[in-house]
């Protein structure tokens, strides 16, 4: 599949990397002792350090330091054991130090890899650059009041581990798919959340459009988006944007910009006489950060099965297609429900009765999985049942129906609908019979060549039969008794 | 009044103990010698009833036979230290009126040991300069003073502190040394300051100025006493991820093991044009007293000391450029309304900041920018690392060294200077000890030819301070300094 | 290296310092003087120096996730120029 974009002079090829923001889940802040969790009243979660009052100094929670190291080991990245904190220097209302505690020149993640799943069943792996420690901002308000602005320092401070890709993604799906992964690693690893309308993580898009095989044309930077949609509709703004300038023969401008949400635009931000000068400089209130090889091997023997290595043991071992591996392993939850629910069984077909049955059900109720009666347990009974022809396939929707509601065993279900399947091939016979006797013209009419009215005889046997004839049967004795 | 006055620490915790005198008698003294040379302007805000109060509750514990480490003894404290519930503005319009709710490490340690705070001492603006004559509160004069009765800068940038001390308007005060700020005045006034190793004292509630080179210190009129106020001052602090977890030597003990075997490095790059030539004399006298006393001096070279200077001058002031940056009339102090956030900034900053802070701020700045930072911030970070090396090297052979501790003697208040390089060439025999973030001491060991105090230094190895203390004693032992200054409390002025 | 009117200008907006326009000649002039100075230390073979950041020579402490602070807005907020709400107050900033 081709992700050229083919323009008005010839074709381009989209040039994409993501710099991710994931707030850490840690109970306190990176460099403060305040909360770090979300929804306070304003002001509440902040410490006089927050606040950059006279003589304050940092002093760095070890939790986040794992939660990166964590995510690090996640991304199959190298870990630096040293790392250096560094001041980027700058003035805004909701930085009250006026300059952030960042990680420029050592950061403690170096090099790793991201395997993205696109909807054709493929994958690709991504690289990445690195990822680092810093603190978050503020939140400034400026639409309370015509002239003034309003500061909340809860957010100033929380750790926040910023993952920045290679420019290898080639299209806007790969990019969402790409966010779509991260996002399920750091929720498996449990260091960040992933909330993305809480804003837990959010993406700055680097776009940029060339002629396959020349060089890397010039980039714009589109900053904080918090949804795979809003990152989709930037992407495909700015390629349309960019191809129509160099098509009429201008320049890109290297440049930050906004995504309206609105209008699914980006735009420049208004433009600054200075482009920012961070004057990056090793913090000197913090020492460099030593990790020992011991802690990075416990942590890493401590790390949760990954989505890829059990998607790969679901498409290579159990035989699941990639697509619906894919789906099973993006949450930690749903691959646990899986493989309880699916041990000792038909893989395949559990699978296929969560993605399809399970997942449309709790869709439709607004449900999630930590809360659905149907357990993995259930579930897997349910499957039995089919599997050793109890029911069929078509009664036991009615059955899960029913479980999901009640929470009911399916075997109760079966029991107290007296739903079980009529296999008796002597029984079955009966009524083909029966409905043969009673359609003799159609018969005729089949036996004349119109062979689509075979369907119209399973229909009146399963009628008959409420439901419950085993199909399988039905098809192999109706097909002998019509054709002779 | 004045008898108490006359009391050192050591003497007066021993005479509080005693309930010879007590801690509301003594801390009244300090207050009515603080009223008596306010013209000095050694301090910027006085806190009396807080000190009588804590006196009171002083005598209440010694009447019980308890009490701390400096039970009961007048402090000042730098204007640059957080102090709950009082003005804290680093002697800066920017900080007019700031008055945290939160109190520093190290002066909390001072109360928690019964000290009692007489007030906030005068100090050059944000620590920045060295000769206190950059403060908001106006600029603090040398109770020393110069012929026909000149007047004279006290160093800085803990002017008021070593004034305070010298002129008897406190018994003992904190100060603060990034390039010499508290051994430079120490000097000029004729007083004991102790820079210790960097990591001994908490930076923590102490107003930033270069974060790898601040240190809190002690000011006092002998060695016995700096000790013990040193000793209430330091420690390890878990809010101030710099600090040492190393134990602190007793320092009170240490004060009397003398200098047998020592070996004292003479480092033949500590002199300088112009420097005055009894700095010379007194240079070398020390040696002698320290040799009678059973020490052995080695001549050692520290290459590098001529660059220690431009190295600080780069580093000090990128820091402190960063460092000043929280200073925006967003949070709290000097606010200058405008009609946009950047307006605002712009004239709050300049509204509130001196000149001289202005000017380190802007040098700061451009050290650390685009294009400038390999070739003035790394740069000055390589050599302070060579220069850190030679004082290893050295500290291979010796225990610790001797140095002038200034090129001269204090100067007239006002003195006109061609360009700011002059004002910084005060700090040269200084400068280098923080940058390796050594432990220094001076003490006052003699007058030059106008009658003015000059000051020895003693540079010992990381966390031993104990060392500088021994020599420290034997050097004030040998000199023999008991000339007190014409304006200090009690005395003609 | 040498800093002009222009470069102090753009200096001072980096430091958010307002200098008005007379001042900026005499500033660079001072400026200069330090910068000259300091200029010294290219006499100093370096190669191979690694800069010295921090004098101390140990590890950066940590401390252990527990919330140990917060909840102090009046304390916050105590030296405040302009408050409301439990917001801090400030001239609009234009994007």
């Amino acid at each position: 599949m081709s992700n050229l974009v083919s323009g008005a002079t010839g074709d381009w090829e989209v040039v994409i990397g993501l710099e991710v923001h994931a707030q850490v889940t840690s109970k306190a802040k990176l460099f403060s002792g305040a909360s770090a969790t979300f929804g306070a009243d304003p002001n509440q979660n902040v410490s006089l350090v927050d606040a950059a009052l006279p003589g304050m100094l940092p002093v760095i929670n070890h939790e986040c330091v794992r939660q990166a190291v964590r995510t690090g080991l996640g991304l199959k990245a190298k870990i630096n054991l040293q790392s250096v904190f560094d001041r980027k220097n700058y003035f805004y209302a909701d930085l009250p130090q006026g300059y952030q505690i960042s990680q420029f020149k050592h950061p403690i993640v170096g090099e790793g890899v991201l395997r993205i799943d696109l909807a054709d069943g493929s994958s690709r792996d991504i690289g990445i650059e690195r990822l680092h420690l810093e603190q978050d901002a503020g939140k400034s308000m400026h639409d309370q009041h015509p002239s003034k602005s309003y500061i909340d320092l809860n957010r100033t401070g929380v750790a926040l581990m910023e993952i920045v890709s290679r420019p290898d993604m080639r299209s806007a799906a790969e990019a969402a798919a790409y966010v779509r992964k991260l996002r399920s690693i750091l929720r498996y690893l449990g260091t960040c959340d992933g909330n993305m309308e809480e804003g837990s993580l959010r993406a700055d898009v680097n776009v940029s459009v060339r002629r396959p095989g020349e060089d890397f044309g010039t980039r714009t930077e589109t900053k904080n988006l918090n949804s795979l949609r809003f990152i989709q509709q930037a992407i495909d703004y700015e390629v349309a944007r960019q191809i129509e300038i160099l098509e009429d023969g201008g320049e890109i401008d290297q440049e930050t910009r906004l995504f309206d949400t609105s209008t699914g635009t980006t735009r420049t931000m208004r433009s600054k006489e200075d482009a920012h000068d961070y004057r990056y400089f090793p913090d000197p209130d913090l020492l460099p950060l030593v990790i020992s090889r011991d802690e990075v091997d416990a942590l890493a023997a401590a790390l949760p099965e990954l989505p890829d290595d059990i998607k790969d043991r679901l498409t290579g071992e159990y035989g699941l297609s990639p697509y619906d591996a894919a789906v099973i392993t993006e949450e930690r939850e749903t691959a646990l429900y899986y493989e309880q629910a699916s041990k000792g069984r038909d893989r395949k077909l559990v699978a296929n009765w969560m993605t399809v049955e399970l997942f449309g059900a709790l869709n439709k109720s607004g449900q999630t999985l930590a809360d659905c009666k149907v357990t993995p347990e259930r579930l897997g009974g349910l499957v039995d049942l089919i599997s050793d022809g109890t029911i069929s396939g078509r009664i036991a929707k009615d059955v899960f129906a029913d479980m999901f509601d009640s929470g009911k065993d399916a075997a109760a279900v079966v029991e107290e609908k007296g739903l079980k399947q009529v296999s008796d091939s002597g029984a079955i016979e009966e009524m083909i019979d029966g409905v043969i006797a009673a359609n003799e013209d159609k018969v005729a009419e089949y036996r004349g060549g119109k062979d689509k009215l075979f369907g119209f005889f399973v229909g009146q046997v399963m009628k008959q039969s409420g439901g419950q004839a085993n199909p399988g049967m039905v098809n192999e004795i109706l097909r002998r008794k019509l054709d002779g | 009044m004045t008898d108490l006055l006359e009391l050192g620490a050591v003497e007066a915790r021993a005479a509080l103990a005693a309930r010879d005198v007590s801690a509301v008698e003594l801390a009244s003294a300090y207050i009515a010698a603080a009223e008596e040379t306010a013209s000095q302007n050694h301090y910027v805000a006085m806190t009396a009833e807080r000190a009588l109060e804590m006196a009171a509750q002083s005598d209440a514990r010694l009447a019980k036979g308890e009490g701390g480490l400096i039970e009961g003894l007048p402090v000042g404290v730098k204007d640059l230290f957080c102090t709950a519930g009082y003005a804290s503005t680093a002697c800066s319009h920017i900080l007019d009126g700031f008055t945290p709710t939160y109190e520093s490490t190290v002066t909390a340690n001072l109360w928690r040991e019964g000290g009692v705070m007489i007030g906030k001492l005068n100090c050059d603006e944000f620590a920045m300069g060295s000769a206190n004559e950059t403060s908001h509160y106006g600029p603090v004069i040398n109770p020393w003073r110069g012929k026909d009765g000149l007047d004279l800068v006290p160093g800085g940038s803990s002017g008021g502190s070593a004034a305070a001390v010298a002129a008897r308007s406190a018994l003992l005060a904190t100060g603060t040394d990034t390039g010499g700020s508290i051994r430079q005045p120490a000097a000029f006034c004729g007083v004991v300051g102790l820079k210790p190793t960097y990591g001994r004292c908490s930076r923590y509630g102490i107003v930033a100025f270069a974060s790898s080179l601040d240190q809190a210190g002690p000011f006092s009129r002998n060695v016995a006493d700096n000790a013990l106020m040193m000793q209430a001052m330091a420690g390890f602090d878990e809010k101030d991820s710099t600090s040492a977890n190393v134990p602190l030597q007793d320092l009170t003990k240490a004060v009397g093991q003398g200098v047998k075997g020592m070996k004292i490095g003479i480092p033949s790059e500590y002199v300088m044009d112009g420097m005055d030539p009894d700095v010379v004399t007194l240079w070398q006298q020390g040696q002698d007293w320290l040799k009678a006393a059973g020490a052995e001096l080695v001549e050692i070279s520290l290459p590098h000391t001529k660059y220690a200077l431009p190295a600080y001058y780069i580093i000090a002031p990128a820091e402190a450029s960063s460092n000043l940056a929280r200073y925006d009339g967003v949070r709290y102090g000097l606010r200058v309304e405008a009609d946009t956030l950047d307006e605002m900034y712009a004239k709050t900053r300049a509204a509130g900041f001196g000149e001289e802070v202005q000017r380190r701020i802007m040098i700061g700045t451009y050290v650390l920018s685009a294009g400038y930072y390999d070739a003035y911030y790394l740069k000055a970070q390589r050599v302070r690392r060579l220069i850190r090396d030679d004082f290893d090297t050295v500290f291979r052979t010796v225990d610790a060294i001797l140095t002038p501790a200034t090129p001269t003697a204090a100067f007239a208040v006002g003195r006109k200077v061609d360009d700011p390089v002059t004002n910084f060439l005060n700090d040269v025999f200084t400068v280098p000890a923080n940058l390796a973030g050594l432990p220094g001491m001076v003490v006052p060991a003699g007058l030059n030819g106008e009658g003015l105090p000059l000051g020895l230094q003693l540079l010992g190895r990381p966390f031993d301070e104990a060392t500088l203390y021994a020599a420290g004693q034997v050097l004030e032992d040998s000199a023999g300094f008991t000339a007190t200054p014409t304006g200090r409390a009690g005395g003609q002025s | 290296m040498s800093v002009d009117k222009t470069t102090v200008a753009k200096i001072a907006r980096l430091a958010r310092i307002h200098v008005p326009e007379e001042r900026q000649e005499s500033i660079a002039e001072e400026l200069n003087g330090i910068l000259s100075w300091v200029d010294e230390l290219n006499e100093v073979n370096t190669d191979n120096v690694e800069p010295l950041a921090n004098v101390t020579g140990h590890g950066l402490p940590m401390r252990e996730d527990v919330v140990t602070d917060g909840n102090r807005i009046d304390e916050v907020l105590a030296n405040v120029p302009e408050t409301a709400g439990g917001f801090f107050v400030v001239p609009k900033v234009v994007e």
